[in-house]
């Protein structure tokens, strides 16, 4: 890729300097205008910063002594002189050399080069006071990436107060905050007393300060560089509070009421009595007026924060994990699931009667509720990296099976998934690194003979993306061939003949089932069993797949997976009396249809939804629910299969936290659903399966027409 | 919806290997050649960030941040300014006209990625 800008800097650079050229030898007949020299500064300025970014750091480091120089001279320190611009002209052609033909100079244009810059280096710092004395090495003193380090734990204090005026150097204080939470553990108290009345507010100002208490393994030089561009705009302190060596924790003794009652002076129930009737510290001091109620949370949410760091610490040495079996977890699961859905009935009961005991009471269990169902999750989720590392032997094995040389790499093994997600993952990550090795790797005579390294290479990574994980698999291969497979999609009665189908449509393809474009059939793959599969596992986790591919480069499949299976987002829709779900994943907006609009394409299920034409399906239809649709209906957008369908429904209701239940054997052959959720009130809605819902209506149609 | 990255260079290959980069990762990316470009392009137009250089024809950089901080529509947006080593009073500059941070040139790919993440989040 670097060899591409190289390219572009060449020409860039060989323009550069026929330009240079030209105003030097106008400079030379009127040495003083100052748009010649700022010509001439910004040229030579432009050869030497981008010579370093593409890897030409002779020519950055010949260049910038004569850029000095044109600097003072645009300065007025310096005046140019016949020799100074003959002596630019010949660094001109010296720096079109280098650029030209890097590394091939004769030892005479070396010497010629040496005086050069000599002469230039001596003019620039001649009287040189102000001239940086050093070229330019390679390096970045904006923030830096700090490894992990394998320290010890430290709980630091930071106080970040921003400037009034922090907002108007673009910087946004949230997003400090968030990357320190993203350096470790942390509890983040906000300090809003200087908040003044709206009166006197100014809306462009920032009146709010925090308090950070952060445990990581970085040092204090990370947590600094959070702020290093915003260190003009606001006041920073960090104090380390809890230094992660022993012993400390174990240094407080017993309170003074264990004592005595250990010694038997007095019981516990006299201590509870008395403790009970004294105040806090903390409310005295508010009480007293020294301190206001914040500040005494911020430094409660400090004590709380070290002290569960160390209980933790404490409990890491005794155990650092602990196997429970799967059905356990499941049985959890299951049942956080139930909560879910009893408190959004809570929440139903509680709007409905409008009673204000009961909705304090509501919120907090909702709020209770997401956490739990949070943790719950996260106790499933399991790293993706011990299935990357099954793939190795794979690869390795097939590899040598079909005489090629393959390296795998993955990235992003410490990625964390359901527990399911990742069995049902196997297979389908199976077939498509079998595809890339069979399919995408050329053999390394064919490798060498198109320039590539011998060895092949198959990228395997994982990340997150929001609610979502990103699984890529990508190949530095042959790429696929359009052609191929517009052919074979011709052949298949998948795409019309002269169809004018591009890229995006006809690499999805490959997914159909039975299709292969494979010369000939292998033991690994070239049955056109495979990719379908692949497909089918992918749905099946409510998942999808995007494949980018350019010839001759390689191929990347992006699988992308929801966190998890148990609870989704969903939109709930209704449809007369009845309610649906819509897995809000494949949802992109909601437009209205009226009636006029609907009847507009004279019968045919088509409508236009911001210029663009797009098919609709009426759910009313679908599942055949009675009754007449009212006027204004709704269309919920949905991208399936790379294409945009709208989906009609009466009315759409809201996101809808959705447990989902499985319909039961009695209902496995209920295509179009893939299951069912119980909502507030008691009723259930059945949750629309929307690749099989357009797939299936795609397929009718086909077959009608 | 992916976000959208002015890059201000009068060096077409330094703006190629920003836009590049920066499309790379996911961003979507308007280019202009200079200071004047830029503001030209720009006009009300909602960017979420603008990585500007210093050194330009017409507008310089300096120019460029003081117009956009002087723009109702652009006066909060993140400012990243390209600099080299031996320019540190022309980033003091920068830094008292508004940008919010800085990349000093020359830069790798992954210091230009590490450095719009930590700007626009």
């Amino acid at each position: 890729m670097m060899d591409k800008h190289r390219e572009a800097f060449r020409e860039e650079a060989l323009e550069l300097l026929t330009e240079l050229e030209a105003a030097l030898l106008d400079l030379e007949k009127t040495p003083d205008d100052s748009d010649l020299v700022g010509r001439v500064f910004r040229a030579m300025h432009t050869i030497k910063g981008s010579g370093a970014m593409f890897g030409f750091e002779d020519v950055a480091s010949f260049t910038h002594d004569i850029e000095t120089v044109y600097d003072r001279v645009r300065n007025g320190e310096l005046a140019v002189d016949g020799n100074v611009i003959s002596l630019t002209l010949s660094a001109c052609d010296r720096i079109r050399r280098m650029v030209a033909a890097p590394g091939e100079s004769s030892p005479e244009e070396e010497a010629a080069a040496e005086g050069i810059r000599a002469f230039f280096k001596g003019l620039s710092a001649a009287t040189g006071d102000r001239g940086p004395a050093a070229a330019p090495s390679p390096c970045v003193d904006g923030p830096t990436v700090q490894p992990g380090q394998d320290g010890e734990e430290i709980t630091y204090r930071i106080r970040f107060r921003p400037a009034r005026n922090i907002f108007a150097s673009g910087t946004n204080p949230v997003l400090l905050l968030k990357e320190l939470a993203g350096l470790g553990r942390c509890a983040i108290t906000a300090h809003t007393g200087d908040i003044p009345s709206l009166a006197e507010i100014d809306p462009e100002g920032c009146y709010t300060s925090w308090d950070v208490i952060l445990t990581t393994r970085q040092d204090m030089n990370a947590i600094r560089d959070v702020f290093i561009f915003a260190e003009d705009y606001c006041e920073v302190t960090v104090a380390v509070i809890d230094g992660g060596g022993g012993g400390d924790a174990d240094t407080d003794y017993k309170k003074i009421g264990e004592i005595l009652v250990d010694r038997g002076d007095i019981n516990a129930a006299d201590v509870a009595g008395i403790l009970s009737s004294q105040k806090r510290i903390g409310e005295m001091l508010v009480d007293s007026g020294v301190v206001t109620q914040e500040t005494v949370q911020s430094a409660l949410a400090e004590q709380q924060h070290v002290r569960e760091v160390r209980k933790e610490r404490k409990s890491a040495e005794a155990m650092t994990s602990l196997r429970v079996p799967a059905e356990k977890l499941d049985t959890l699961v299951n049942l956080v699931g139930e909560l879910v859905t009893v408190q959004s009935r809570l929440n139903q009961v509680a709007s409905t009667l409008n009673a204000p005991e009961l909705i304090p009471v509501a919120e907090e269990v909702e709020r209770l509720t997401d956490e739990l169902r949070e943790n719950a999750m996260n106790i499933r989720m399991l790293p993706i990296g011990t299935t990357f590392s099954k793939f190795n032997r794979l690869v390795r094995d097939l590899s040598s099976e079909l005489r090629k040389e393959i390296m795998l790499v993955t990235a992003g093994g410490e990625t964390e998934l359901d527990k399911t997600v990742i069995e049902r993952l196997n297979d389908p990550l199976i077939h498509i690194i079998r595809n890339s090795i069979d399919h995408g790797i050329e053999e390394p005579a064919v490798r060498e003979a198109a320039g590539k390294p011998r060895q092949g290479t198959i990228r395997l990574s994982a990340e997150h993306a929001g609610a979502n994980v990103l699984i890529k698999v990508s190949d530095d291969g042959a790429g696929l061939n359009a052609e191929a497979i517009r052919a074979k999609a011709v052949e298949k009665g998948l795409l019309v003949p002269d169809a004018s189908a591009g890229e995006k449509e006809l690499f999805p393809l490959i997914f159909a089932p039975g299709f292969s474009t494979a010369g000939k059939i292998t033991s690994v793959s070239g049955r056109g069993v495979g990719l379908d599969v692949v497909r089918k596992g992918i749905d099946a986790l409510r998942g999808s797949i995007d494949v980018e591919s350019r010839s001759g480069e390689g191929t990347t499949m992006t699988l992308k997976l929801p966190l998890t299976l148990a609870i989704i987002d969903g939109l709930l829709v209704a449809v007369g009396e009845d309610r649906f779900v819509l897995p809000l994943h494949c949802i992109e907006e909601c437009v209205e249809m009226t009636r006029e609009k609907a009847a507009e394409p004279r019968g045919r299920r088509i409508t236009r939804v911001r210029g663009d034409i797009v098919p609709y399906i009426r759910l009313r239809e679908c599942f055949g629910s009675p009754g007449e649709p009212p006027a204004r209906e709704q269309i919920i957008m949905t991208s399936a299969e790379g294409c945009r369908v709208g989906i009609v429904v009466d009315e759409v209701i809201g996101e809808h936290q959705t447990v989902i239940k499985s319909l039961g054997r009695f209902y496995r052959d209920a295509k179009d659903v893939s299951g069912a959720t119980i909502l507030g009130d008691g009723t259930v809605a059945l949750i629309v399966d929307v690749p099989q819902l357009v797939q299936g209506t795609e397929a009718a149609e086909r077959a009608f027409s | 919806m992916s976000k959208l990255i002015m890059t201000v260079d009068d060096s077409a290959s330094v703006r190629q290997m920003v836009g590049f980069t920066l499309r790379e990762a996911g961003y979507e990316v308007v280019e202009a050649a200079d200071g004047r470009d830029a503001l030209a392009k720009l006009g009300a137009r909602a960017v979420q960030m603008v990585i500007t250089d210093l050194n330009m024809p017409n507008l310089d950089g300096i120019g460029v941040i003081k117009a956009l901080r002087d723009d109702p529509s652009h006066r909060f947006v993140p400012i990243i300014m390209l600099t080299t080593e031996s320019q540190a009073e022309k980033k003091q500059e920068g830094k008292a006209a508004g940008a919010t941070g800085w990349i000093v040139k020359p830069f790798k790919p992954e210091q230009l990625l590490a450095v719009v993440r930590k700007v626009l989040g």
